[in-house]
């Protein structure tokens, strides 16, 4: 089977960026990360630049999750982390004290591997963020639902089934179902973590075009084990290795004109 | 060489798995047929006692002269005749095994006895008179004789002797009549007056323990203690008048050993003519004996009528406890798993509560006393009903205790099951909560909690199993051999947790080896084992109905 394409005016929205030009949303200055006294991530410095798809890409273990992790402070769940040096959202430090990390999520959403969806209904689901955040009109909901889910473009295939139990829809419904119930609380910042890893050619594909479409509104960060996925729908790529931020820059460059030997080697398929 | 094949097909055998599955297959089969096994024995022998019996009528040589017996017949067994010989009775065979009946005879106020023996060889002829009467009374045990006259006021009436049965038929519905009319009048009507009066003295008491010296309130009170006696005297002239009325018949029958006795119609709960019915007429009666026995209270010592409030007790109780248990589990559970540091002592703890559930039960009774009766009731009785005292009102045993009891002897059951339904929540979801700006708590409380409910209903179901069973905690902290009222009733407020209750489990107990008359208890003691398991059936049933229903509404951790 023909591995499905992106089609051409979808491809052309890219126009070979200047990083130096782009605002900056987050920014990691010597930021690194232990696992007890493992060491996963290594003073990572850059940036991720506001309204962009910006993706992470690397062999397994090489720290691309960890550090996806770390901009919504997942990793605060896992009790022998420890951090050092700064990661900072539009210039603030969001690991300090004083942040509320449940704010913090509310505008860094996230979006996992497998499609998590609650077991309740695609309405309830949607509808989760906001009602933790109070809203429990009916009229405010039915629209920020119906607002989240053609954002999300799933309106169409379940404005009938909006009752119906979440766990019915299929795998690829299912994990854009995810991405709505994290757009419907209108984040800063959309964190996916491999969003497509667990789908079939189709429900991929329909998953790159609305990542790209996500970028008008949000600044995207993709964690990634497939390069051609994030030749296809990123601006900007980082390519992690041990630990390490080996290279990041526009992504056409670092696909077609590397500056190390190692991101090379490794989109050439030598190791990885 | 053929060796060889037989035994490395032996070993290939051994090896195929196939001993095993037919080993755990046994396992299996042999534990149905026991719990089969038991539900038969006891659902036999205490269905079949509601069946209307035939009744015999049989001449019999007892050794020394000839009587007459007439009785049900309730067990027959062989029994070597020289042992019967050696006992000093007189056996017309040279058989080496004779029957020997137990027969159910009656009549305590004449023969002193309930039950009689007879070899089947001294039984000279047995008959079944199709006119034979079985009465069931309130006293005395049943009757068993022939009716020869129906009397009004003590002046016999006169029937045509083939009409004498529907002439006591028809006067017997009177007396049944009447006898409702009383019940509902000393049960409802002066026991609401004698609660009213005992809340007044009470309060009575009160204003004097606070050196009240205005006369009003107690001007207020008495005058409507008076008025609560006026009542009770209208009512209590109602009630001779119907006691009059009730006392006005009786009848007269000839019993076995051919005397006549007069039986007032007041005492007699219920008159049939076994050996006359019909099969259709034998289903009805049963069906409706049987639902008197589920229905009623009892009556002489527990060892007649129904066992209602032990069944209500029993729900009340179960009921009772899941309320105070459920909660007291799941927040231990949520703790330990979501919140508690794992470690040594969250270990520690788990070990712990696990033992909790291995502790002997009549350990929790003997806590349940010390603590909850004599040390927070008792507390309880000082703080707020002062007045009451010495006699206690929480101070002693009561629903309340017994619950909470049972609460504790289960409390490990809830923890362990919810625990075990938290840990099986796929950490994405949680994640999936958290992402989306939920705090902890509410994490758990939208969906995290929700999602483990199936878990704690499995709890529930075996906490309620364990709890409805129980009996030797109950004897010390609130089961009673006969309660005088139940716990919920209709005097406000309604619920009484300070009350004593009765227990089908305590009840099995006490009918079976505490009764006078343990020979004519048994068939009650099966039929309340059988309605104490279908009471947990019934409880076990509806809480997997709701588990069940969760599990539908949560099913995805299953898919995940």
């Amino acid at each position: 089977m023909a591995a499905p394409q992106i089609s051409e005016d979808v491809l052309l929205h890219r126009a070979s960026p200047k990083l130096e030009e782009e605002k900056t949303c987050f920014e990691c200055k010597d930021l690194s990360l232990y696992y007890g006294s493992a060491q996963a991530l290594k003073e990572i410095n850059m940036l991720v630049p506001e309204k962009r798809v910006t993706a992470f890409i690397g062999p397994s273990g090489c720290g691309k999750s960890t550090l996806l992790r770390c901009m919504n402070r997942m990793n605060d769940l896992i009790d022998i982390v420890r951090l050092e040096g700064e990661l900072m959202l539009y210039g603030k430090d969001i690991n300090k004290k004083s942040v509320n990390v449940a704010e913090l999520r509310r505008k860094v959403g996230m979006v996992f591997q497998k499609p998590n969806p609650f077991p309740k209904t695609v309405y309830e689901n949607v509808a989760y963020g906001l009602r933790l955040q109070g809203v429990n009109k009916k009229r405010v909901l039915d629209e920020r639902v119906e607002w989240a889910l053609k954002g999300a473009a799933l309106w169409d295939e379940v404005k009938d089934r909006l009752q119906d139990n979440a766990l019915g829809l299929s795998g690829g419904q299912q994990q854009r179902l995810v991405i709505a119930r994290a757009i419907a609380i209108q984040p800063e910042v959309i964190l996916l973590d491999e969003p497509a890893s667990a789908l079939d050619p189709i429900s991929t594909l329909k998953i790159e075009e609305l990542i790209i479409q996500l970028k008008a509104n949000y600044t995207v960060v993709i964690v990634t084990h497939n390069m051609q996925q994030a030749a296809r729908v990123s601006d900007y790529t980082a390519f992690m290795y041990l630990g390490e931020l080996v290279e990041f820059g526009a992504t056409d460059q670092l696909f077609t004109n590397p500056a190390e030997k190692q991101t090379e080697d490794y989109i050439t398929g030598r190791y990885g | 060489m053929s060796a060889r094949t037989n035994q490395s097909s032996f070993k290939s055998f051994m090896s195929s798995g196939q001993p095993w599955v037919w080993m755990n297959g046994g396992a299996v089969a042999i534990s149905m047929i026991m719990v089969a096994g038991l539900l038969l024995l006891i659902a036999m022998r205490g269905l079949g006692h509601f069946w209307p019996k035939t009744v015999y009528e049989i001449e019999y040589d007892n050794g020394t002269r000839m009587v007459q017996i007439v009785g049900e017949r309730v067990e027959t067994e062989e029994v070597p005749r020289k042992r019967i010989v050696e006992s000093g009775i007189k056996i017309d065979s040279d058989a080496d095994m004779v029957e020997r009946s137990l027969i159910k005879v009656g009549i305590r106020e004449v023969l002193g006895v309930d039950f009689m023996l007879t070899v089947a060889p001294n039984e000279k002829s047995v008959s079944v008179p199709e006119d034979v009467l079985v009465l069931e009374r309130t006293q005395w045990g049943n009757f068993y004789g022939f009716l020869t006259g129906v009397k009004e006021s003590g002046q016999p009436v006169d029937v045509a002797k083939a009409s004498l049965w529907e002439e006591m038929q028809f006067r017997l519905h009177r007396v049944k009549e009447l006898r409702e009319r009383i019940e509902g009048i000393e049960k409802i009507k002066i026991g609401a007056i004698n609660f009213q009066l005992e809340k007044l003295r009470l309060k009575k008491r009160g204003l004097e323990l606070k050196s009240v010296t205005e006369r009003k309130p107690y001007a207020q009170i008495e005058a409507r203690e008076d008025q609560y006696t006026r009542d009770y005297e209208i009512l209590k002239e109602e009630l001779d008048n119907l006691y009059r009325d009730i006392a006005r018949d009786s009848i007269t029958a000839r019993v076995m050993t051919g005397d006549e006795v007069e039986i007032k119609l007041a005492n007699v709960v219920k008159a049939y003519r076994p050996n006359a019915m019909s099969l259709g007429e034998k289903i009805v009666f049963y069906i409706k004996t049987f639902w008197g026995f589920v229905a009623d209270d009892p009556r002489e010592a527990n060892t007649e009528g129904g066992i209602f409030p032990a069944i209500f007790g029993t729900v009340v109780m179960v009921l009772l406890m899941s309320i105070i248990v459920t909660p007291f589990g799941v927040v231990a559970a949520i703790y330990l798993r979501e919140y508690a540091r794992q470690g040594l002592i969250t270990r520690l703890v788990r070990i712990s509560v696990n033992n909790l559930a291995g502790v002997p039960s009549i350990v929790y009774g003997v806590f349940g006393l010390g603590f909850f009766v004599y040390v927070v009731g008792g507390t309880i009785d000082e703080l707020f009903y002062r007045e009451a005292l010495p006699s206690p009102t929480f101070g002693s045993g009561g629903v309340l205790w017994a619950s909470l009891t049972l609460a504790l002897l289960t409390v490990p059951v809830v923890i362990v099951a919810t625990e075990e339904g938290l840990s099986r929540i796929p950490r994405s979801i949680r994640e999936g909560s958290l992402a989306l700006g939920a705090t902890k708590a509410e994490t758990l409380w939208r969906t995290v909690l929700p999602m483990a409910s199936p878990a704690m209903m499995t709890g529930l179901i075996l906490a309620v199993a364990r709890a409805a069973g129980e009996v030797a905690p109950l004897m010390l902290v609130g089961a009673v051999k006969l309660a005088p009222s139940l716990p919920i009733d209709a005097n406000a407020p309604f619920v009484h947790l300070e009350r004593k209750f009765m227990h089908l489990g305590f009840h099995i107990y006490d009918v079976g080896f505490q009764s006078p008359n343990v020979e004519a208890a048994r068939p009650l003691v099966y039929a309340t084992a059988l309605i104490l398991v279908a009471v947990i059936v019934i409880l076990n049933i509806s809480a997997i109905y709701i588990r069940n229903h969760l599990r539908e509404k949560y099913r995805n951790l299953e898919e995940h």
